[in-house]
């Protein structure tokens, strides 16, 4: 068997590079005080009672936004997997595509179904605003990652097992179907949250602090503690990655799947 | 009904609201400038990352890559695919910015790139900036197309005397080029999209379609929301060309996959 060529290694470096570069000048800035080096930006941030205020509520944004999903898509998935095999094509479609729905169109049409009547003024006021729009978002993710798990198990048989042996749906959802595709859910549920923690362009317009609004403020006005939050923003990225890795290799290739908001 | 077509649904119930005047409008002057710098933009970075993109998924991913460099090279890319928004603004201007890390080491090489016209902060700045998630995103998306390339069609072409130029213009080519241009319309719609990372990085000031669908939005002395409408409704027309583009590839790009698998 050949070696790679040297021009494999090549286009590996300059990769490799491309990567590292960016994330080594962003360190090296965060690290900074003036001329002198140290953790002064981090304090600065870690001490701020706005970093905690939008860090907690995109975290809070995060978890609803997991949690509505992941009640609305494994159903959906389940049943589709089920009883309309054919319409696999057709979600799969639908959800192979994370750009169709580009964010700022997203926000747009929210803001306007939401000049109806019969949306509650209280619910207006509240962040929870964000969550439809980014169940919308997390879509393909949770799609990709739930169907990837639901391909691995024989749907119909674990189904028609438990029914015969009593079990009505919820039962075998939740006791049968559940335990076997979980893999699946916690890697679909990592994805999102680095969505939801790093979702910049709806937040911003629907005029609510999250904690990307925050990185965005500070940036404008101080520019090393803004690279200290670069890093802590991709170190949570990084953990949200690391932690699909961990669930195992079930998820396969379509789980670690294409970026969304930006 | 599948959850999706439901969920899409929601933001489609803009389109009963426009009259022709502001649909028109996004093809005069400025809205029309915004629509061909998007499209420009969109179209350089998914070339370009498309590009990089393959020649590295395929460098790692061929049959004399050591086994290491598979999983490093997409962990890495998963991570960079989603990195994205004001972050990444911020790390290009640490890197790249007037006094940033690397434009200080290319100043002392005395190649100080904003002598020679470069601004980080202008359309160019952009692109590169643009690639650290499309270049990843591009090896994510083809990896398993160069997986479903045999090494047996390689094998059989040069016992039957076959150059490496021959093979990939006669097999190579033949059979990833589907995947490659259906994951470039892909890039092509993830920087249409994008709109933190422009935003935060030229502070709105650079006319991008999303750009000005904010400025329109968010009250400020443009407000005016229905003009935002068309120029999103047209965002949606751009990119479900860009789709049925992508669905016409893909189903051309199966026809392999079934026989690989």
């Amino acid at each position: 068997m050949r070696g790679m060529p040297r021009s494999g290694w090549f286009w590996l470096v300059v990769g490799g590079l491309y990567f590292f570069v960016p994330l080594a000048a962003t360190a090296e800035f965060s690290l900074k005080e003036g001329d002198a080096y140290s953790f002064g930006p981090y304090k600065e941030i870690f001490n701020d009672p706005q970093f905690r205020d939008t860090f907690f509520l995109s975290l809070k944004l995060a978890v609803a936004t997991i949690i509505v999903s992941l009640l609305l898509f494994i159903p959906t998935v389940y049943w589709v997997h089920l009883r309309l095999p054919r319409l696999r094509t057709a979600v799969q479609f639908l959800s192979a595509l994370p750009f169709v729905v580009p964010p700022i169109v997203l926000i747009v049409g929210l803001l306007y179904v939401y000049n109806y009547q019969w949306v509650p003024s209280s619910y207006l006021g509240s962040p929870y605003y964000l969550v439809p729009g980014y169940v919308v978002l997390s879509f393909p993710f949770m799609f990709f990652a739930l169907d990837n798990a639901f391909r691995a198990i024989d749907v119909h048989t674990l189904t028609e097992a438990s029914q015969s042996l009593g079990a009505g749906w919820s039962r075998t959802l939740w006791r049968v179907i559940l335990p076997n595709i979980s893999a699946g859910a916690i890697a679909g549920a990592f994805l999102t949250f680095a969505l939801v923690m790093g979702e910049f362009t709806m937040a911003s317009l629907a005029l609510f602090n999250t904690f990307p609004t925050y990185i965005n403020y500070i940036g404008q006005t101080k520019a090393n503690p803004a690279a200290a939050l670069t890093i802590i923003s991709f170190g949570i990225t990084w953990l949200a990655l690391l932690g699909i890795l961990m669930v195992g290799r079930r998820p396969g290739r379509g789980a670690v799947q294409v970026g969304g908001a930006r | 009904m599948p959850a999706g077509a439901l969920l899409i649904g929601a933001f489609r119930t803009q389109e009963g609201e426009f009259t022709t005047r502001f649909f028109k409008n996004i093809f005069k002057g400025t809205s029309l400038d915004a629509y061909v710098k998007s499209v420009e933009i969109s179209l350089i970075t998914a070339a370009l990352g498309g590009l990089l993109g393959f020649l590295m998924a395929y460098a790692a991913l061929s049959a004399g890559a050591p086994r290491f460099i598979r999983p490093v090279l997409t962990t890495f890319s998963g991570v960079a695919a989603n990195f994205g928004g004001v972050p990444l603004a911020f790390a290009f201007i640490s890197t790249l910015g007037t006094v940033g890390l690397a434009t200080r080491a290319l100043d002392k090489l005395g190649l100080n790139p904003y002598d020679h016209g470069f601004t980080l902060f202008g359309f160019w700045g952009l692109v590169v900036t643009y690639l650290y998630f499309q270049i990843p995103l591009m090896i994510l998306v083809i990896a398993p197309a160069i997986d479903g390339l045999k090494t047996e069609w390689r094998e059989s072409a040069s016992n039957l005397g076959a150059t490496s130029t021959q093979y990939w213009r006669y097999v190579g080519l033949p059979v990833l080029l589907p995947s490659i241009l259906g994951s470039m319309v892909l890039l092509f719609g993830g920087s249409f999209a994008a709109y933190a990372t422009a935003y935060a990085l030229t502070s709105g000031h650079i006319g991008l379609v999303p750009l000005k669908i904010g400025e329109l939005i968010s009250g400020n002395v443009l407000s005016d929301p229905h003009q935002a409408y068309a120029l999103a409704f047209g965002m949606v027309i751009v990119i479900s060309v860009a789709m049925v583009i992508y669905y016409v590839l893909d189903r051309r790009a199966s026809r392999w996959r079934r026989t690989a698998q």
